[in-house]
């Protein structure tokens, strides 16, 4: 009876303690979350703005040919992008918890967050131009005669968004190797495995849930991704984020902005669902195993 | 006999300043059951690791059935671990960990599936196949490690202080079934362990090392009955060891019956040895406490070359099937004795706390072993 009312006063506790939460979110939010479903169905205003109308044109409007295209394109730069920073990731992941100076190496990835990201962007544009860094240093080498074309095409955007990205995916890899027990990987290698099968065979399907991690925290930022399309990127890189920018202040299409937006959301969701999902049935199937493990400390 | 010969021919390892190896030289025979003995620190696991191939000498060899193993990577040799945390993988089942091996290999599953019930069988684990290691004790966990490392049907099988994690009772049962398994199998067994008992009762012979040095390789009775440093007759089993110098050295038939000054003692003591050792040399000299007899009256047979000493009991340790005495000796010198009991009758009257005694030995049952700083 007692323990009962314990925990239903610690129900009544988790409320009390998750409400000022829940109040941020429901503000800051649903409530936008919401206002932007709302707008995506109503009637564009003539100088932006909606007017309160029921409308799909928004909807029949996202299904032009053009707009397809850029869907497709920012899909494919972000799988990319996505594939390229977990592939660069990992192996740095891996030697920082095998290092013996993890804090400075844990440091060298925080640092550049304490500079804008829009002037990291800047800085790029100085290396990649036509008199950047990069081609002076090239040419001064005497190893190419005329600038190279780096920027403003799909590539410049795929290398700073990798740039930008690789401490998200970086930091939950880093975690959940430094937990891994390398002896594994001796074992292993012990019994027959070449140390490329030891790291896909047994390195990899151990630390699943950080692999996970780091792909939803980069692929779900480069979705929605702007700024580095709009200041490194050419007209073969204008992507999603790009239209909705557009849509909003030079368009004055508030609906289809909103559409779009809703797009990114839901591409996003199906994202996290799949990582809880996952996670969850690693837990839960963890959960039962304990249960069933033998109490009396294995009397043979 | 089946297995390989693993010859260690002067292999050195440092860490920096810290010599983990220091010129080691072991001949491992064909199907042997061979103990790699000694404290944390020796040197142990990094020959081990050595044979396995997770680590490489500074300098030296390492021959396996007589060719050089050491440029081999370690799938690439005919040894396998058993390693002291098990290292089963976390998100495979057991079939699948033991499994592991033959599906690298891309064996036929027909094939895969037959051999892995076989070892599954050998190390009566057949109705847990299906089970994550994680739901496993961890006995069953050992039997997976071994059925695992021994699926390959390696040559050689190096186990690592493989019963260190498990309670006393498990580790005794495991401890035989690991003898039973290589008489079945009949492969070369090198066996890591820092505890005496395991390797006294299961090696055919034993290499006591210590701080980077192989002190002594021989059968569990020779360890144990003529170590040959003061640091191995510490090591293995109990004893009364005391710094001594020698002050004669008779030669007879087959031995010396040597005198040994041992101010410990406070007198001369005799003993046998097969050395001729000069007079003046510094060594140690020890006896097994069970060697030793304690008597309240003088003992009766006392001859030429029994030492015999005066003490008081000052602690009896009863412990059923024996009796183990800390005897003070006339010059506050403590000895420690252990009485068998074997039968009733043959004890006479027992002893006790503050009893008078009488502590006897003969001049076979001590050995003089060498000094070495340790």
């Amino acid at each position: 009876m007692n323990s009962h009312s314990n925990l239903k006063r610690g129900r009544r506790l988790g409320i009390t303690y998750s409400a000022p939460m829940g109040v941020w979110l429901t503000v800051f939010f649903l409530v936008p979350l919401g206002i932007i479903i709302l707008y995506s169905f109503l009637k564009k205003g003539l100088y932006g703005g909606v007017e309160g109308e029921f409308s799909l044109v928004a909807y029949t409007q996202m299904l032009n040919p053009n707009f397809l295209r850029v869907f497709l394109r920012t899909l494919w730069v972000t799988v990319l992008s996505t594939f390229a920073t977990i592939l660069l990731a990992l192996p740095c992941g891996y030697a920082m918890a095998r290092s013996r100076h993890q804090l400075l190496w844990l440091g060298l990835v925080i640092i550049p967050f304490w500079t804008n990201s829009l002037i990291r962007i800047y800085a790029w544009i100085a290396i990649l131009s036509s008199e950047g860094f990069l081609n002076e240093t090239l040419k001064a080498l005497g190893i190419i005669g005329e600038s190279l074309q780096l920027i403003y095409n799909q590539g410049a955007v795929i290398t700073v968004l990798v740039y930008m990205y690789i401490p998200f995916a970086i930091l939950p890899l880093f975690t959940t190797i430094d937990k891994f027990d390398f002896q594994l990987l001796e074992a292993a290698r012990d019994l027959g495995a070449s140390k490329p099968e030891s790291i896909f065979k047994v390195l990899v399907p151990n630390i699943r849930s950080g692999i996970v991690t780091a792909v939803i925290f980069t692929f779900i930022p480069i979705f929605g991704a702007y700024t580095v399309p709009l200041l490194v990127g050419g007209k073969d890189s204008y992507m999603i984020g790009n239209i909705i920018v557009d849509q909003v202040t030079k368009t004055r299409n508030w609906p289809l902005a909103s559409a779009f937006s809703l797009v990114i959301t839901l591409v996003s969701t199906v994202g996290v669902v799949w990582m809880l999902v996952s996670t969850a049935n690693e837990r839960s199937r963890n959960r039962s195993e304990s249960k069933v493990a033998d109490p009396t400390g294995g009397v043979v | 006999m089946k297995g390989f010969d693993v010859t260690v021919r002067d292999v050195s390892r440092a860490y920096g300043d810290f010599k983990a190896l220091d010129n080691v030289s072991i001949a491992i025979r064909k199907g042997e059951f061979f103990s790699l003995l000694g404290p944390s620190g020796c040197g142990k696991t990094t020959l081990l690791r050595i044979i396995a191939g997770f680590d490489s000498p500074d300098l030296g060899t390492v021959l396996l059935d007589g060719r050089d193993i050491l440029p081999l990577p370690p799938d690439k040799r005919q040894v396998n671990t058993v390693f002291q945390s098990y290292a089963l993988f976390p998100h495979l089942s057991v079939y699948e960990n033991v499994a592991f091996p033959l599906r690298l290999k891309k064996l036929p599953s027909s094939q895969i599936d037959a051999k892995v019930r076989d070892y599954l069988h050998l190390v009566q684990l057949d109705a847990h196949g299906d089970k994550k290691p994680s739901m496993l004790s961890g006995g069953q966990k050992q039997r997976v490690a071994i059925a695992r490392a021994l699926i390959n049907e390696p040559n050689v099988l190096l186990l690592d202080e493989p019963l260190s994690a498990l309670d006393a009772k498990l580790r005794q049962n495991l401890l035989v079934e690991l003898d039973h398994l290589h008489d079945q199998i009949g492969i070369t067994f090198i066996y890591v362990t820092h505890d005496q008992s395991e390797a006294l009762s299961v090696s055919d012979r034993i290499a006591v090392m210590n701080q980077g040095k192989v002190l002594q390789i021989g059968t569990p009775y020779e360890i144990y009955e003529s170590p040959a440093t003061d640091f191995v007759a510490r090591f293995i089993g109990e004893t009364n060891l005391f710094p001594a110098t020698v002050v004669s050295c008779v030669p007879y038939a087959d031995y010396y019956m040597t005198t040994l000054d041992i101010p410990a003692l406070g007198s001369e003591i005799k003993v046998t040895d097969y050395d001729n050792l000069p007079e003046g040399q510094r060594v140690s000299f020890t006896v097994r406490p069970e060697k030793l007899k304690i008597t309240g009256e003088v003992p009766s047979k006392v001859g030429k070359d029994i030492n015999l000493f005066k003490g008081v009991v000052e602690e009896p340790v009863y412990s059923g099937f024996q009796s183990k005495y800390y005897v003070s000796l006339e010059n506050g010198t403590v000895v420690k004795v252990i009485q068998q009991h074997a039968n009733y009758m043959d004890e006479g009257p027992a002893i006790a706390w503050k009893d008078q005694v009488h502590v006897s030995w003969s001049a076979e049952d001590g050995y003089i072993v060498e000094v070495v700083d340790s």
